[in-house]
């Protein structure tokens, strides 16, 4: 432990109770790593505040001390962003799950960070609305975590993503002040700091309260389980029916190998010898929703669906979407490891895409199953292999890279939900250059000049952020002046 | 104002920008001066007019993106997406009206409510920093958390940040149709709280003085079926054409205009202050904006507080430069001072747009 960890727990032991203030090596162990488990390591010191007091008071002493931390949700995160620093603080939220507030007839919800994604909804839910972004993982991961990634699920090709449902947030910045940033009412004045906070991973600071947008419950759901027999068929499909002018709640697609593992795992019983299913989410006013399925189902048909399903009661959707929801985990029965991608391409690219993987995979004879959020293009490929076998390993490490380079071919992202983390760091600058990087840190600059709120993610190689000139000029210092005596 | 160059590409502006810093010289962008009085009054030694780059560089109607040059007016945007059956979903608020221009003020209107603002629909954006560096964020595809958003603070930033030379938005198709429900009524916030808690969808709930109105868009059963849900719970006639003024500030060249936030429980406070200040109201009642129009500002502070107790604030958008001069235009703003680090770090010697924004930004 070095001198200054040693500082911020001594100052941590003040404030906190004792059983929140973790160092003895065995229960750090417990934290080492995220979702992405094959990054590990052990942070020297674990804090869970109960409190944004209690939470900025111990950011406050790391940034006095110059030590780095982490903060840490529910540790779902699937590209290393709450990875411990060995020399620095992990700040947990997990004893911060309080709804401070439900406003029904605001619209908003108010909730400390720790709190789980599901029981924003479910808190919601009995005054007729819910909270629409609904990662997969929607059962534990948590709000914080949510901000931090911008996370996404399958109805944000509707509703959009963490960024559209988030109003407000109260933030302890990286030199541990607590500001207010956005407000419960929309366009609060100044800089949209939220926005440029919402997805920044954690290293900008700490979120201690969210204020959300609630969405009113749809009228009427409608879940379509429809069979294809190619890929091909299934995107060509996809792609009717956005033109078509319909924007369903979700359009999600898994291939043949994604089939046969969500069989294994959870005999979702999908349509037998399938090359491709669609799993299609139709909501809103009944009337809109049944014109809407008329449409839908004669797009699929006419594009070569040869078995189509229709759920209209919560329980046979939840037949439904368990195969889709449970893909990644079902991966595991057909696989001792693999490696979950997520990447973005432009829809349309689609096809194209999916041969070029094809190929791809072909080549270097590593398996890639496919579950897609296919109505925005993001694409999670579940690349295969065994880590026991000579060589599989780096194979598939290989292609999974391949797979990212083929998304920025396409003009599209290396990520779509999980974020950058400490994974992808080294794929950012083939996606930017040097300048659009530069830009983006001097955004961390404003927010953690030293660069201890989450060091090493995102970016990889840090802006060094200097003193800033105080030069001024044109009207400005006079107009501030002027305006400091008024006011 | 000062000396005025019309760059035609990004690497033109990126030129201007880096000979602009080299002599030190105060700088504004104009997309088509259409707002350029709003905000606090700058005075600059450079204009960068952006009316020539105003091409559709793409649009890609399968992935329902467009990609813009910022001195594009919105209008001829809407006409080209219009041809295939979309539509970019942000509202001419004023006539000729930039892409640029609209980023810059985060402007909206109707739409708001089913749509979102520029924020919530820009998905890449280039800007020139002050310093002349060309840099991009976001891309191509709607969906993309790699890197910062730095989309989201030019939005709204006043052209304090950098100058956006062009900006991609994601699309949403135009509906089959439309329909208007309005109503008159003395006290509307029952009537908007009716609707927008409702199973309708409603695309936007207007407020003009003492008339209501609420747009909904879709397929033709569809929105008959919501019509008629609406027209249940506030009654109102029909129309398939906006009502007169639809989507446009209420304030005429000399009055003081402002921008008024709100939770929506706090409708019937806020609007009932308004009145008493003798104020012409319009806006987006169902969404917590609505724009005022005052002969003399004397109530502002008034108003401040009744928004400040319902969580939200007063800008003072667009005012003669004497009224400006005597009120505070933007009001208490938290985080001021995490805002003057984001400013240093763009534009350290305080040479875009300077003192336009928040606290003298
Ligand atoms: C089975 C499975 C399915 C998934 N499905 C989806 C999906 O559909 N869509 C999707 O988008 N993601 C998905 N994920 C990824 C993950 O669940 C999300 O990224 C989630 O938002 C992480 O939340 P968390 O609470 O677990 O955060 P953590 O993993 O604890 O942390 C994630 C990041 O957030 C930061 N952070 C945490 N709390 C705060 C805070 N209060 N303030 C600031 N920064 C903070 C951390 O430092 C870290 O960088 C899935 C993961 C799993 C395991």
């Amino acid at each position: 432990m070095t001198p200054g960890v040693r500082a911020v727990a001594t100052r941590a032991r003040e404030l906190l109770a004792p059983d929140a203030v973790i160092d003895d090596r065995a229960r750090l162990r417990t934290y080492e790593c995220d979702g992405l488990t094959h990054y590990r390591v052990v942070p020297a010191l674990v804090v869970i505040p109960e409190d944004a007091d209690q939470l900025a008071g111990v950011v406050r002493a790391c940034a006095e001390h110059g030590v780095p931390f982490v903060a840490r949700g529910s540790g779902t995160g699937l590209s290393g962003g709450a990875l411990p620093h060995a020399e620095g603080v992990l700040v947990v939220t997990s004893r911060m799950r309080a709804i401070t507030d439900v406003r029904p007839e605001d619209q908003r919800a108010v909730v400390q960070p720790g709190v789980v994604n599901l029981d924003v909804t479910r808190a919601a839910t009995p005054h007729g609305y819910y909270y629409a972004p609904d990662p997969s993982s929607q059962q534990i991961c948590s709000i914080g975590g949510n901000v931090a990634e911008n996370s996404g699920g399958a109805h944000c090709l509707k509703y959009g993503f963490t960024t559209n449902h988030v109003v407000g947030a109260d933030f302890v910045t990286a030199g541990g002040e607590v500001v207010p940033l956005g407000a419960m009412a929309p366009d609060a004045p100044g800089y949209d700091l939220l926005g440029a906070v919402v997805g920044s991973e954690g290293t900008l600071g700490i979120v201690t309260s969210v204020t959300v947008r609630l969405v009113r419950l749809p009228e009427e759901v409608r879940t379509i389980l429809v069979g294809f027999h190619s890929t091909d068929a299934a995107g060509a499909a996809v792609s009717a029916i956005i033109a078509a002018g319909i924007v369903p709640a979700a359009i999600e697609m898994m291939d043949a190998l994604a089939i046969e593992a969500a069989e294994e795992a959870v005999h979702c019983n999908y349509p037998a010898g399938a090359g491709a299913v669609l799993v299609i989410e139709l909501d809103g006013p009944a009337a809109e929703v049944a014109a809407e399925y008329d449409e839908v189902e004669r797009l699929c048909e006419v594009n070569g669906a040869f078995e189509q399903r229709l759920a209209t009661d919560p329980f046979d959707r939840a037949l439904i979407w368990k195969g889709r929801k449970s893909a990644f985990a079902a991966v595991g029965r057909i696989s001792p490891d693999y490696i979950v991608q997520d990447g973005v391409i432009p829809r349309t690219a689609l096809p194209e895409v999916l041969r070029a993987m094809g190929e791809l995979s072909a080549q270097r004879g590593v398996r890639v199953a496919n579950v897609f959020h296919a109505g925005d293009g993001n694409l999670h490929p579940l690349v295969l292999f065994d880590e026991s076998k000579a060589g599989e390993a780096e194979a598939a490490e290989e292609v999974s890279g391949a797979i990212l380079d083929l998304c920025i071919r396409h003009g599209g992202s290396i990520t779509g939900e999980h974020g950058v983390g400490v994974d992808k760091a080294r794929y950012l600058p083939r996606m930017y250059t040097e300048e659009d990087l530069d830009t983006m840190q001097l955004v961390r600059c404003a927010f953690d000049p030293d660069g201890i709120s989450n060091p090493g993610k995102v970016f990889p190689t840090p802006r060094l952020c200097g003193e800033v000139p105080g030069r001024h000029k044109g009207a400005h210092p006079a107009q501030e002046a002027g305006l400091a005596e008024v006011f | 104002m000062g000396a005025v160059v019309r760059p035609t590409s990004t690497a033109e502006v990126a030129d201007v920008l880096r000979d602009a810093a080299a002599r030190g010289l105060a700088v504004v962008a104009q997309g088509r001066g259409t707002k350029q009085g709003w905000g606090l009054p700058v005075s600059v030694d450079l204009v960068v007019d952006l009316s020539g780059m105003d091409r559709v560089l793409d649009h890609q109607a399968g992935d329902l993106i467009v990609e813009v040059q910022a001195g594009a007016r919105l209008a001829e945007v809407q006409a080209r997406v219009g041809t295939e059956g979309q539509r970019l979903a942000l509202d001419e608020t004023v006539p000729g009206a930039s892409i640029g221009g609209t980023l810059a003020t985060n402007a909206s209107g109707p739409q708001r409510l089913v749509a979102g603002t520029a924020r919530d629909l820009l998905i890449g954006v280039t800007v020139v920093r002050a310093d002349g560096v060309v840099a991009k964020a976001g891309g191509r595809v709607v969906k993309n958390v790699a890197g910062y958003d730095l989309g989201k603070l030019v939005v709204g930033s006043y052209g304090t940040l950098a100058i956006v030379t062009e900006a991609v938005f994601r699309l949403h198709p135009e509906p089959e149709v439309r329909r208007w429900v309005s109503v008159a009524a003395d006290d509307v916030h029952d009537l908007v709280h009716a609707v927008v808690h409702s199973q309708a969808v409603p695309w936007a709930v207007e407020v003009d003085g003492t008339t209501l109105s609420v747009m909904v868009g879709g397929r033709p059963d569809g929105v008959d079926a919501r019509v008629g849900t609406i027209r249940g719970l506030i009654g109102g006639s029909v129309s398939d054409t906006a009502p007169e003024g639809w989507g446009t500030y209420p304030w005429q060249p000399g009055e003081t205009g402002l921008k008024v936030t709100f939770v929506l429980s706090g409708l019937r406070d806020v609007l009932a202050a308004l009145a008493e200040a003798g104020a012409r109201v319009r806006g987006s009642a169902g969404a917590g904006v609505v724009y005022a129009a005052l002969a003399v500002p004397d109530a502002l502070p008034r108003l401040r507080e009744v928004a400040a107790a319902h969580h939200g604030s007063v800008v003072v958008v667009d005012a003669p430069d004497e009224v400006k001069a005597s009120v505070d235009v933007w009001g208490p703003v938290p985080a001021l001072e995490l805002m003057r680090r984001v400013k240093d770090q763009f534009d350290p010697d305080h040479r875009l747009a300077p003192g336009r924004f928040v606290g003298g930004i």
